[in-house]
């Protein structure tokens, strides 16, 4: 009798194949990972060989040199690759472009590591894929029912009115450099802003990946080269931590804003300053997880990272047995 | 409701005054009648449901999901009506979404029960989170997003260009949802009528005075003094058998002080300071502070804290409006007014008499007898003023007692909001405290976050990020050692005992007088010369 523990099973360094010897987003340097997407909580540099999606390697190489790992195998989605006996085919999770679960078959067992994933559109990013399976191991880090996220398409009109209603003013937008950030500048296309979108120099490299993607961000500038006057009236996107740093001291009288699920919890936004809370969030909410749970309805749900107790207690009262693997190292959304 | 629930939002979460008045006007502008007279009454606490218990609320929640799941839910959140709002399971096929009149006209004709039913019905129905949590505050009483009622009013009187005082003084003859205040701000009506009994009248306001300036320009014969006594300033109104007491601002403090209203006997309209006042000697401001904020009064609190009104100005006599009347009239009328109620409730704010402004210095130095803090400073009044609403430049001065001042050191900083949102611009400070063993160390006595220039706080958050020990959130702790660290020299009005403060001391109006980047923080005072200061105010 083969067990679900026998294939992948949590150890300091992250979740571990023993059957394929590697590990899946390791917190730490080991000989062999597959890495699920590009922030740098699950995407560390310093493995011996790495396993990704080619959108993956490329982030990776963009953000520690090409040299980051000993050996880079790229394997696109839905292609499998076979390690000992143990298959490992990457599909797409959703998340930020290149984004992806891992699907790892062995001796006729299918586990489905999710990494970060949501189950909402994103216009950078291909969707996520349900696999049947036999344990679906999923993140929570908005396990929680008060974690439900509105349409994006709101939260972007929330903004676009503030800026017509505070001309004299900047609008300043908080989002993470990998995938927020660009999903925030498609939305905001789409949402018909077709001004120039001044841009946080930590964004820069990012925005021109994706552009050669294909992903369309249209007309985008430094935030440095302005004068303060011509900020008036901008939105200009910065990584969360800018937003508080004297950087943002050459903008008018700016309205902070923060693209995060976090912003969800008014205490949050006040806490950190936020006038102008975006709930803009790239992993899933309480309501797609759980749906995403009854929909597949696996053996096991094993829950890597988040708040894990309360969807662990959601899947027992569905009657799918869940186990919470208390895996370190993972970071909260954007909460720097 | 969205509209409304998106004004609440933002404004919970804005702090400058100018954003929050742009928003109300321009909610007001947007949102047609009756929506936007019921969200003005909203906003300005002329309505308040307490419809439900959170017990209520809480158990509906319950009925609909885990109670285990919405007690974590609820300890993350740690609010009652936002963890509510958030995970209220969404109702395929729920009712309409009712808009805000839907509500307010709904809960108005409901008895207690049906209400319930009302509010769960309704809260399945809105869509957003935000939604919810606007319903859930407005049926639990008290919006608490930050707005002062005025701030509520001036957004109303700029949609006519009109000034906040006409707004004000119509307020307490209309009704909500306000469509005929609105008609005719928008022109498209004559103005409503404000000849209600016991309404309110604007209230006017003394400009702060020039020292250097206005001294060598002014004739002192011109001007009558009195004592800026430190207490609330009021309205009290009596006429066509109703009686009424509001603040300055026109809210309607009448229920909490029945004492003070019995006691006007005669038809007329006073304008005074309500102090508590015992066998003629005025009371801490923390006396009155217990009368103060309560719904209800008992005779017990009356008689612990007897409220009475110290009269500056008569605004109505009668039939007679004596506001364009001259002070030395209105002066003449008030003292006999006053003396015809016959009533400790209600007494007279003397005038002080003096010939030159070197006279009238030295009176400022020597505040009424025994007590440092009953008076504020001196109040300077045109003979010939007519009562006029607002801050007019001229006719009224005020002229506050110097500050008290200390020399503290700073502790903690944590960054502002808005323009200042990326500078560490609100400041703990202490002063020092010895133990049993003779060892230093310093304990927090207030808080201060103006009295500097701009260039002086780039300064100050320079040496905050330059000398932070440890960060919590937006709060940074700095060095504040006897020879490094940096010293204000704080000014503030007053000093009250505090058990909410470690120091056991609390500032009134603090603010940075000056930085002293020159003094060593060994050098700073000790809390024994705030402690001396404390026995001084109250032996009296």
């Amino acid at each position: 009798m083969i067990r679900p523990q026998d294939l992948l099973c949590p150890r300091p360094e992250g979740l571990y194949c023993a059957p394929g010897d590697f590990y899946i987003d390791p917190v730490r340097p080991v000989d062999r990972a597959v890495i699920t997407h590009g922030h740098a909580d699950h995407a560390r540099a310093g493995h011996g060989a790495v396993l990704a999606t080619p959108e993956t390697l490329e982030i990776m190489g963009e953000r520690y040199g090409l040299d980051f790992a000993g050996a880079r195998q790229a394997a696109a989605y839905g292609q499998p690759t076979t390690r000992d006996d143990v298959e490992v085919t990457l599909v797409p999770a959703g998340h930020v472009l290149g984004s992806a679960q891992a699907v790892v078959r062995w001796k006729g067992l299918t586990m489905v590591v999710s990494g970060d994933y949501k189950r909402r559109r994103d216009p950078t990013c291909p969707p996520f894929e349900p696999i049947p399976c036999d344990v679906f191991i999923s993140e929570a880090t908005f396990g929680l029912p008060v974690f439900r996220h509105p349409d994006d398409r709101e939260e972007i009109a929330r903004l676009l009115r503030s800026v017509a209603q505070f001309p004299e003013r900047s609008h300043l937008v908080g989002a993470y450099a990998l995938g927020k950030a660009q999903r925030i500048i498609r939305l905001l296309r789409e949402a018909g802003w077709d001004q120039v979108i001044h841009v946080h120099g930590a964004l820069e490299r990012l925005n021109a990946l994706y552009g050669r993607h294909g992903i369309e961000l249209g007309p985008l500038e430094p935030a440095t080269t302005a004068r303060k006057a011509d900020f008036a009236g901008a939105i200009v996107i910065a990584p969360p931590s800018a937003l508080q740093d004297r950087w943002s001291r050459r903008f008018p009288d700016p309205v902070g804003a923060f693209a995060s699920g976090w912003m969800q919890i008014r205490a949050r936004a006040r806490q950190r300053g936020v006038e102008l809370p975006l709930v803009i969030s790239d992993h899933a909410d309480w309501d797609e997880l759980t749906a995403t749970v009854e929909e597949l309805r696996p053996g096991e749900l094993w829950i890597t990272h988040g708040r894990e107790e309360a969807l662990a207690r959601w899947a027992t009262l569905h009657d799918i047995p869940a186990r919470a693997l208390a895996l370190v190292g993972y970071e909260d959304e954007g909460d720097d | 409701m969205r509209a409304f629930a998106d004004l609440l939002d933002r404004l919970s979460l804005t702090s400058s005054r100018n954003a929050k008045l742009t928003m109300v006007r321009d909610y007001l502008r947007a949102t047609p009648d009756p929506d936007r007279g019921w969200a003005l009454a909203a906003l300005t606490g002329e309505l308040s449901f307490d419809a439900v218990k959170p017990a209520f609320i809480r158990k509906a929640v319950e009925a609909r999901m885990d109670p285990q799941l919405f007690a974590w839910s609820y300890d993350y959140v740690g609010d009652l009506a936002e963890a509510v709002s958030l995970v209220w399971p969404a109702q395929p096929g729920a009712n309409r979404e009712p808009d805000l009149s839907e509500v307010i006209e709904g809960l108005r004709t409901a008895t207690r029960a049906e209400a319930q039913g009302r509010i769960e019905a309704w809260l399945d129905a809105l869509p957003q989170a935000r939604e919810r949590w606007a319903l859930l505050k407005l049926v639990t009483g008290g919006l608490r997003v930050g707005l002062s009622a005025r701030l509520a009013k001036q957004a109303t009187a700029d949609l006519g260009d009109v000034p906040v005082a006409e707004v004000e003084e119509l307020w307490h003859a209309l009704r909500p949802p306000y469509e005929d205040l609105f008609a005719w701000l928008e022109g498209r009506s004559e103005k409503p009528s404000s000849a209600n009994p016991a309404r309110f009248r604007p209230a006017m306001l003394a400009q702060a005075i020039d020292e250097a300036v206005d001294f060598g320009k002014l004739d002192p014969t011109a001007y009558a003094a009195e004592w800026k006594w430190d207490g609330i300033r009021v309205q009290a109104a009596h006429e066509g058998g109703q009686r009424r007491l509001y603040t300055r601002t026109g809210d309607d403090i009448s229920r909490t002080f029945p004492d003070i209203l019995d006691a006007l006997t005669d038809d007329g309209v006073i304008d005074g300071e309500l102090l508590v006042i015992r066998d003629g000697k005025v009371a801490p401001f923390a006396d009155l502070q217990q009368r103060l904020n309560r719904k209800t009064v008992d005779a017990r609190l009356m008689a612990a804290f007897p409220a009475a009104i110290r009269a500056y100005d008569l605004l109505q006599e009668g039939a007679h409006d004596m506001r364009p009347r001259p002070f030395v009239e209105r002066r003449r009328r008030l003292e006999a007014f006053v003396a015809r109620q016959a009533s400790p409730r209600i007494d007279l704010s003397p005038v002080q008499p003096f010939a030159t402004w070197a006279e009238l210095a030295a009176l400022r130095a020597r505040p009424p007898e025994g007590d440092p803090q009953i008076a504020e400073g001196l109040m300077l009044k045109r003979w010939d003023s007519i009562y006029e609403a607002g801050r007019p430049k001229g006719p009224w001065f005020k002229w506050k007692r110097d500050p008290f001042l200390v020399d503290a050191v700073l502790m903690y900083a944590q960054r502002g909001h808005g323009k200042r949102s990326s500078y560490y611009s609100d400041y703990t400070f202490g002063v020092w405290t010895q133990d049993a063993a003779g060892q230093r160390s310093l304990t927090p006595v207030g808080k201060a976050y103006f009295g500097f220039t701009d260039e002086e706080l780039l300064a100050i958050d320079k040496f905050v990020r330059d000398n932070t020990v440890e960060r919590f959130g937006p709060v940074r702790s700095v060095r504040a050692e006897p020879h490094h660290g940096l010293v204000f020299e704080v000014a503030f009005e007053g000093l009250q005992r505090s058990t909410r403060h470690k120091s056991g001391v609390a500032m009134r109006f603090p603010r940075i007088h000056r930085i002293r980047w020159d003094k060593p923080p060994g050098e700073a005072d000790e809390i024994a010369a705030l402690e001396r200061l404390l026995v001084q105010m109250e032996g009296r």
